[in-house]
């Protein structure tokens, strides 16, 4: 391999999920179809081979995803041979465990934590293997790589277990729950390089693409049945692609003619603005991940 | 690319978050929000200079208090550099997330305020820094325009820090130089206030560090997994997944697997679809051996020559406790060395070390939360490892707490 620096960050990643597996009785990987988890896919592969990859994955579905990803989540889980688990945000609203958020504003990312935890309780799975990175927001740069939760899904960051020398402690008390991080210390431009070396498939979305759009404060957002349209907003037709792909509601599009991934690549180093900047969610407040994250929320 | 690993620690108010800011800001590696950000705090604030602290307390607790909590990961790269820093707290009670922080870096900077000079926490920074074995440390004394820049203030610190360096008769690479985090002082850009100060800028310095492999230690390879397949591909595949600890392996090698003490040869080094000829320190592979032997979870695999002898039931080590609750004589704890677990018992606690002054050894009866100390380990099982001072990557041990199950030590074998 050429690339000495992602060797490095790829052999830290494999030890950490094969610990993972050996230190926890059941693990489930979190999988959205997104770049972040389909880079943690290939890394499951390359880690587990000639075996195959000892766990299932799961997707906490908000109702709110491109369909792109999607489809292209249920394609690389039959190529992968790998179970899906799905929990729909939806089932969690009908049984009025949660109730949709009123507004033009009105997003389900915040509710996904209540379907997260039934579902981790429902299966009985002792740790969650995620691909949240350090360098996305400044509350996850505080996170250790195995992040244990509470009965109740909450972050105490007080209290978290020191890691030197990233030898990891995965052991828990009943009903404690652990959150893995295998690709903590990759950064954004770690996964794009790596999908063009590993020559990786990734939804339509993230190349450029003609979308019709929502403007709004500035953001350009997928115009969608989800997303609450009031008289202020503008609609209009761009080429864009999306730097990171959440809810249609509250993930924002970027003018682009990228097509290819080293486009993307050179188009996002170029490019002042940090990949989460484009999360509608987070701008809540200086603390909205924070403040999600003590609640339960990956 | 170089990949740099780097640690922080200062003691609170140093302006530790504020050279990390302005490292990322004159290397123009701050992003829109981030710029955006330090401006709207800085007009709030309504100071003179940018507040650039804001871009790592990552936490409400932090920004409220205006210290640093937790050890915060950064990452920024340069054209040739990528560099990943640990921005460790500087109180002493977090001194268990300063050892976390430093334990993977190459290079620690300490910070030193001007006006103060050293601190004990200095003292404590130091002898982690030297516990852990990192290549390099840099002094930054800091906050240079709050005495107006003098040089004789300067040399003062520097010798205090060339006395503290010799007292602890370690040899490490050190250097010192003044800075003023906040004015953005020799930290990228060259200072002009400073002229009397000729060495390199922390930028300089920082580009100037490699990462070192340890390749000329004995091989060691800690067993995670045991893989078995059957499939089209494989038939009867047995290999045993895992990290280099330290050292290299070829394939053809004759090995010694601990605890059975069993000898084989390795047939396959395999990632994923690729076969190598060979593998070294810190490389996720998966060895094969020509012969079917006892090998599990917790196994280690060493070459079959003199040093790999020994298996370990009791060992003195010295630990960094990390708990609040502290550790008594008698105190049994879950020894972990990678994927090597055992039961142990605290024999002794033969002597606490004061960081201030090394030699000079403290008699206690029990470890407190940050305390440095000597102690004599009994294992229930034996245990293959070396010792830290011979090889840092397989003699250094967790302890964890079995009820709690909170890791409440990290140790260095004697």
């Amino acid at each position: 391999m050429t690339n000495k620096h992602l060797y490095k960050l790829e052999n830290e990643s494999i030890y950490i999920l094969r610990e993972v597996a050996a230190q926890f009785k059941k693990p489930v990987l979190l999988f959205s179809g997104g770049k972040d988890s389909i880079v943690m896919a290939r890394l499951a592969q390359k880690a587990f081979y000639p075996s195959k990859i000892p766990f299932s994955f799961m997707h906490i579905d908000t109702g709110h995803n491109f369909p792109e990803t999607i489809a292209f989540r249920d394609e690389i889980v039959k190529k992968l041979d790998v179970n899906l688990i799905v929990r729909y945000v939806q089932d969690s609203i009908d049984e009025n465990k949660v109730q949709e958020e009123a507004g033009k504003y009105a997003s389900r990312n915040a509710l996904q934590t209540v379907t997260l935890l039934d579902a981790i309780e429902e299966f009985g799975f002792d740790v969650c293997i995620g691909g949240a990175r350090r360098d996305e927001e400044k509350s996850r740069a505080k996170e250790r790589i195995f992040s244990v939760r509470d009965d109740f899904g909450q972050w105490d960051y007080k209290n978290q277990r020191p890691e030197p020398f990233q030898m990891l402690n995965g052991k828990i008390q009943f009903g404690e729950n652990v959150r893995a991080f295998p690709i903590s210390n990759w950064t954004e431009e770690d996964i794009w390089t790596y999908i063009l070396q590993e020559n990786l498939d990734l939804p339509t979305v993230y190349f450029a693409h003609q979308r019709k759009l929502v403007k709004r404060d500035g953001a350009l957002i997928a115009h969608s049945d989800f997303l609450n349209i009031v008289e202020s907003d503008e609609i209009e037709e761009q080429s864009v692609r999306f730097r990171t792909v959440g809810d249609m509601t509250c993930t924002a599009a970027f003018l682009s003619t990228a097509d290819t991934v080293e486009k993307v690549l050179k188009e996002n180093m170029a490019s002042k603005h940090s990949e989460r900047g484009a999360r509608i969610d987070d701008k809540r407040s200086e603390s909205a991940l924070e403040d999600r994250k003590k609640g339960g929320y990956f | 690319m170089e990949l740099v690993r780097i640690s922080t620690a200062g003691s609170v108010d140093d302006g530790k978050s504020t050279l990390i800011g302005r490292l990322l800001h004159d290397n123009n590696a701050l992003t829109k929000e981030q710029e955006t950000l330090v401006l709207q705090k800085t007009k709030e604030k309504g100071w003179d200079d940018l507040d650039l602290s804001v871009i790592t307390d990552g936490l409400v607790a932090e920004r409220e208090q205006g210290i640093t909590i937790d050890v915060a990961h950064i990452y920024f790269s340069t054209d040739t550099h990528k560099f990943i820093i640990a921005d460790s707290p500087g109180h002493i009670e977090y001194t268990r997330n300063m050892v976390t922080g430093a334990s993977t870096a190459e290079t620690s900077i300490i910070l030193v305020d001007a006006r103060k000079g050293l601190l004990e926490q200095s003292f404590r920074h130091f002898f982690i820094s030297i516990l852990l074995k990192l290549d390099s440390v840099i002094f930054c004394v800091n906050k240079m325009d709050l005495v107006d820049y003098d040089e004789d203030r300067f040399l003062k610190i520097a010798i205090e820090i060339k006395n503290m360096v010799s007292d602890l008769g370690e040899k490490i690479p050190f250097k010192i130089l003044p800075v003023s985090s906040l004015k953005g002082d020799n930290v990228v850009v060259k200072s002009k206030k400073m002229k009397w100060y000729t060495g390199p800028t922390l930028n300089e310095i920082l580009h100037d560090s490699n990462s070192k492999k340890s390749v000329k230690q004995p091989f060691r390879f800690d067993v995670q997994q045991v893989y078995h397949a059957q499939n089209k591909d494989f038939v009867d595949f047995r290999g045993f997944a895992g990290r280099v600890v330290s050292g290299t392996i070829s394939t053809g090698d004759r090995v010694r697997t601990f605890p059975s003490g069993n000898e084989s040869v390795v047939t396959e080094i395999r990632r994923y679809t690729d076969v190598l000829n060979e593998a070294s320190a810190d490389d996720s592979v998966v060895l094969s051996l020509a012969d079917e032997i006892d090998i599990s979870r917790g196994s280690t695999i060493c070459l079959a020559d003199s040093s790999a002898t020994k298996e370990q039931k009791e060992l003195s080590a010295t630990v960094v406790w990390l708990d609040e609750k502290p550790a008594l004589q008698g105190s049994k704890l879950i020894f972990k060395v990678g994927a090597r677990e055992s039961l142990s018992k605290i024999q002794s606690i033969n002597y606490t070390i004061d960081p201030a002054s090394p030699k000079n050894h403290l008699t206690s009866s029990q470890i407190e939360l940050n305390d440095i100390s000597n102690v004599d380990l009994k294992l229930s099982k034996p245990i293959f490892m070396d010792s830290y001072s011979e090889n840092k990557k397989n003699g250094v041990f967790l302890l964890v707490d079995p009820q709690s199950n909170a890791t409440v030590g990290v140790g260095f074998a004697d």
